[in-house]
């Protein structure tokens, strides 16, 4: 296929066609539904980790931004919701929307600084930055309640008529909505002429101004718009469990949601999804049968992946499936 | 395929199926603790407690066998919490839910104890509000403002010290203790003279020792969390001069347990402390319980395991009043009120609050057959927390 010359639009629409491993994909997403319902709240916690780590993957994946305090924005998305419905307005939906605007802003503030630097001094500025917000969120009791978390979070119904219940049908259904919809921006942009630029620099920084693409710009964006995505994630934690707290903007958090992206493979929008899926169901039933030592068997799990698979679990399956095509 | 046409109908059906459960069915007890991560011996300490107390009284409450079934939060996750509580209810069908390590995690999943109408035992979690969050909720831990007002008034009073100086560590249950501390000396006529709030995860206690110490008071009250900070900032006291065996320095349970006074040696000497329970409280039930202990787990009880152990007393009790019935508002209704000797000594529910009321020892620490322990120097009794209206 790569053999035929493309004009640059139809690469990005070849790039953009849904294949029916796709669309199989997310009719799968509603069987829980119907499957196994008695797994619904574990599913919208699945559902809202993939949409974390969607976020976390337009700026690992695709702009080669390595972040290791990527839950500082899920935690603010997650308290941003608690407070803006405990004082403002219970409806989810606009919650939602000042969780992102919220987010969006403190994420282009940091990417402010973020983006002049690369590699190490990144990594360790993202971790401290991550720290910092977690201590802020601690020191501000009066606000966000410190370690007992916030108090008095109250969540209507999700578009006036769908409480959430025990079950968990309204969690799930609404978590996969808000993630589908956010997937189809998400892949939009990687997609767009702005997707490739962002490739571009993950595979050499320098390079892309000497063609006229800003590097810093670029990074700029795309880290806003990652920790947009990443407070409405956090943001919808906080709707589905009525209940926020210091743990949502711990580096535990960070560093679960960058193991899941190297699980199911970094740069593919769906590895985010894949790994945030395995990782949460091997925790949920390695748990299940040794509360104390599930780690130890995510531990080899990924020690598997990365000597096994290095592109993570769907890159092994891509290339699994080319190998299968050209025999 | 007979779950998806079973469950297709309604969420209705399940949870008649779960209520309608025949009396051969056994008992099903969710425990959400911390059983991995930072506070993971807390959870195993709780488990030990459970695990003992099934061991003595059987598995077998009013003719239905117990099942535990122990889910991880990991830490102090609410949403967690919630989910494995909200997993235990409906796919697991647990009949009362149990442990809770820390308070994020019990005020998670009070929700579903209230919305499903389940019974719910708090071990551990000890903020105040944990027992108004649901109407199901019953604690046999302790409170913080319970311990810290009883230090601040005994302090003032038999205590002798008229000027305190406080340091906590600057989180939730630091500031508890820092506000009941601070108010009972008051109102026992003491005066405050200045207080610090220091970093959670900090390592270096010298500046805010050397801060109290500037301001010569008589009492110094002290929270920190568990771990390594007691030790360093009993350290800390001792390179400044400061001798425990002179200024009075108070503090809860925690900062004077076992491996604290271990890792302080004799610098610990006369430390001066309230709690409601350790090890070597001299009572019948208490020597028989820790020596039950210690033979089968090898080490000492601590108040984690006891809040396991009468945690569990509480279910079975219930459990035998209401002859094996597992409905949250008949097994709430008889646990309120609920009396009975703990190894901690006597112990009672709160009719009216859920919550528990219990002796608070005022201990010092002294040198007993060459080991450092906690001495009872006395009882301050049926403590109730000051918080509940």
């Amino acid at each position: 296929m790569a053999d035929v010359p493309l004009t640059p639009r139809a690469y990005l629409q070849a790039q953009s066609r849904w294949t029916p491993v796709e669309i199989a994909f997310w009719l799968a997403t509603l069987l829980p539904f119907w499957l196994l319902p008695d797994y619904l709240s574990l599913a919208s916690q699945v559902a809202i980790t993939a949409l974390f780590a969607l976020s976390l993957d337009i700026l690992l994946g695709y702009a080669g931004v390595v972040s290791l305090g990527h839950a500082a924005f899920f935690g603010i998305g997650a308290y941003t919701a608690g407070l803006f419905s405990k004082f403002v307005w219970g409806a989810p939906l606009p919650g939602l929307l000042v969780a992102a605007i919220v987010s969006a802003a403190s994420g282009f503030v940091v990417s402010l600084i973020v983006a002049r630097f690369r590699h190490f001094t990144l990594i360790m500025l993202t971790l401290g930055i991550g720290l910092l917000m977690q201590e802020i969120a601690n020191r501000a009791h009066w606000l966000t309640g410190g370690s007992d978390g916030l108090q008095g979070i109250s969540i209507n119904k999700v578009l006036g008529a769908f409480n959430f219940d025990l079950y968990g049908y309204t969690a799930y259904g609404y978590s996969l909505a808000v993630l589908f919809i956010l997937f189809l921006c998400a892949r939009r942009i990687v997609h767009s002429p702005f997707g490739l630029a962002l490739r571009g620099i993950r595979e050499n920084w320098t390079r892309m101004p000497a063609i006229g693409a800003p590097s810093r710009a670029h990074v700029r964006m795309a880290f806003t718009i990652a920790a947009a995505m990443a407070g409405i994630a956090g943001a919808l934690l906080t709707q589905t469990t009525q209940s926020a707290a210091l743990e949502s903007i711990s580096f535990g958090r960070s560093a679960d949601v960058l193991v899941m992206l190297v699980l199911g493979g970094a740069g593919r929008l769906y590895g985010g999804l894949i790994g945030a899926a395995i990782f949460m169901v091997a925790r949920d039933q390695f748990s299940g049968i040794a509360p104390q030592y599930w780690y130890f068997w995510i531990g080899l799990l990924l020690i598997g992946v990365v000597m096994f698979l290095p592109n993570g679990i769907l890159g092994g399956l891509s290339a699994l499936a080319a190998r299968w095509r050209k025999s | 395929m007979r779950k998806s046409l079973l469950l297709a109908g309604a969420v209705a059906l399940a949870a008649v199926y779960a209520t309608a459960a025949s009396a051969a069915d056994p008992i099903k007890i969710g425990v959400i603790a911390a059983y991995s991560g930072q506070f993971a011996d807390t959870a195993a300490q709780i488990d030990n407690g459970i695990k003992l107390y099934m061991k003595q009284h059987g598995d077998t409450v009013a003719g239905r066998k117990i099942e535990i079934i122990r889910k991880d939060t990991g830490g102090p996750n609410p949403d967690a919490a919630k989910r494995l509580a909200q997993e235990l209810v409906v796919r697991d069908k647990v009949d009362i839910l149990a442990g809770f390590t820390l308070t994020p995690e019990a005020l998670g999943a009070a929700g579903v104890a209230t919305e499903a109408k389940k019974f719910m035992v708090d071990m551990n979690a000890a903020t105040s509000i944990v027992t108004e969050k649901s109407p199901y909720i019953v604690r046999v831990s302790l409170t913080l403002p319970q311990v810290s007002s009883t230090i601040g008034h005994w302090a003032a009073t038999k205590g002798g010290a008229k000027k305190a100086y406080t340091m906590v560590s600057d989180y939730g249950p630091g500031l508890d203790g820092e506000k009941w501390f601070q108010k009972a000396f008051k109102d026992a006529g003491g005066e405050i003279v200045g207080s610090v709030r220091m970093p959670v995860a900090n390592a270096d206690f010298s500046a805010f020792v050397q801060r109290a110490k500037d301001l010569n008071p008589e009492a110094i009250f002290v929270f920190v969390p568990g771990g390594a900070q007691p030790a360093a900032l009993g350290k800390a006291f001792a390179e400044r001069g400061m001798d425990a065996k002179k200024i009075k320095i108070f503090s809860t349970g925690e900062a004077v347990d076992e491996a604290a006074l271990k890792a302080m040696g004799d610098i610990a000497l006369g430390r001066l402390s309230g709690w409601h329970y350790d090890y070597t409280l001299k009572s019948k039930t208490n020597d028989a319980f820790v020596k039950a202990f210690n033979a089968m787990f090898k080490r000492n009880p601590d108040f984690f395991a006891v809040g396991g152990y009468d945690g569990m007393h509480v279910i079975y009790e219930a459990l035998k009043k209401t002859k094996g019935k597992t409905d949250g508002d008949a097994l709430v209704n008889v646990a309120k009120g609920m009396k009975w000797e703990s190894p901690r000594g006597p112990i009672m529910i709160d009719p009216a609050t859920r919550d528990i009321v219990q002796n608070i020892y005022m201990r010092k620490v002294e040198k007993v057959d060459g080991h450092l322990v906690n001495v009872v120097i006395d009882t301050v009794k049926d403590v109730k927390d000051p918080t509940h209206k």
